[in-house]
């Protein structure tokens, strides 16, 4: 039960003038993603059935490292930006919806950093 | 978390079952959702039966004829009966519609008629729409100006009037934003595509000033960017509208002046 006004309810806390760039990236990341996946399929497919040595030839060699890299970035930030929609539309309870917003982008941090540092290392041959 | 369920009091019951039409050979059967707020009763289905040989052809038509010859307790609301006053908006045969422009036959067997879907009901085939209204008066859908009144009308090229054809049309009867899972979860803070739409007649129209004071109070992660082009409101729009392409329209416009 409220008695505030029709009008006041729909403007509520006002706009967050903020969106755009959310939106955006996630058009970016996704078309970036397209010739990447398409990349790394194929490579995938050629590589099946080899050895460990030459598997880490692969990701060694720099062009790989290189797209490999823009691989994992674009893959973990496309991921977190449209998880967090998804949590937006649905979570409803406010203290749980920013708990899970949280934990998701933390959760894609590390495993995105844990996924450059691993192929920099072999790149770098650690 | 959204409710995907409705609440025990809301689930609809079967209803009473009212006599069929003495001697007709054109019998159609409409299934109508009822509900009081005077009694405490669930929502029920009432089944009528009419002689379409002895009724119009649309929806609507059946309705005034359930409401004048069989039940007049049935709550509906109407007006102009042509598809351009937008008050008799319902959920017919599974999608949001204008009863007066829906032909009773387009629907194969039973014609269920139900209220707009995930609003408030006041009663029987009546939503309530305060909230829906209130959000079209906050995009402000008036010509906004900071150069004095011309002598004459102000001016506009055949060639940008012709940039809102497709979006004045709309008379707001809410069939695309009741019909959106995203206005579903979020109508709250969420504009939904009927504002949109409308908003953008105003973001399209080249007299207006105010375009972007008006793309600041949209930008917004909820009040725009909750569109995730589902396409729900264009496929359900009576007045065959696009307001999913409206709202692409603003997208792009907010991108653009970043750019």
């Amino acid at each position: 039960m409220s008695l505030r006004s029709p009008l006041g309810r729909a403007r509520g806390l006002g706009s967050a003038k903020s969106g755009t760039d959310h939106w955006w990236a996630q058009r970016l990341t996704a078309l970036a993603l397209v010739p990447l996946i398409i990349w790394f399929v194929i490579s995938m497919i050629t590589i099946t059935g080899a050895d460990h040595e030459t598997a880490l030839a692969f990701i060694g060699s720099p062009i790989n490292a290189v797209l490999l890299t823009l691989l994992i970035v674009a893959v973990f930030h496309h991921g977190q930006l449209g998880l967090q929609v998804v949590i937006e539309d649905y979570v409803h309870t406010k203290w749980l919806e920013v708990a899970l917003i949280l934990a998701v982008k933390g959760a894609a941090i590390f495993f995105g950093v844990a996924s450059v540092y691993a192929v920099i290392a072999i790149a770098l041959g650690g | 978390m959204a409710e995907f369920s409705l609440p025990k009091n809301s689930k609809p019951v079967e209803g009473k079952e009212w006599p069929k039409p003495d001697g007709a050979k054109n019998v159609k059967t409409f299934k109508i959702y009822r509900w009081s707020p005077d009694d405490g009763q669930n929502p029920r289905i009432d089944t009528y039966h009419l002689d379409l040989d002895d009724c119009g052809p649309m929806v609507l038509d059946a309705l005034i004829k359930i409401k004048n010859e069989v039940d007049s307790t049935l709550t509906f609301r109407r007006s102009c009966r042509e598809g351009v006053c937008g008050s008799c908006a319902m959920n017919i045969d599974g999608a949001n519609t204008l009863a007066c422009t829906k032909y009773i036959t387009d629907a194969k067997g039973d014609v269920k008629i139900y209220p707009l879907p995930h609003q408030r009901v006041i009663k029987d085939l009546v939503p309530d729409q305060t909230h829906f209204f209130a959000q079209y008066r906050e995009i402000e859908p008036w010509l906004k100006t900071d150069t004095p009144a011309p002598e004459r009308e102000r001016l506009q090229t055949p060639e940008d009037r012709a940039k809102i054809d497709g979006l004045w049309e709309c008379v707001l009867c809410a069939c695309c934003s009741t019909s959106c899972p995203s206005y579903w979860w979020n109508e709250d803070r969420y504009l939904g595509p009927a504002i949109l739409l409308q908003a953008y007649r105003w973001l399209a129209d080249s007299r207006d000033e105010a375009t972007g004071e008006r793309l600041d109070r949209l930008e917004d992660p909820f009040r725009l960017y909750r569109c995730h082009t589902i396409m729900n409101c264009t496929k359900t729009c009576p007045k065959h509208l696009n307001p999913a392409k409206a709202i692409a329209e603003i997208k792009k416009m907010m991108v653009e002046r970043r750019l």
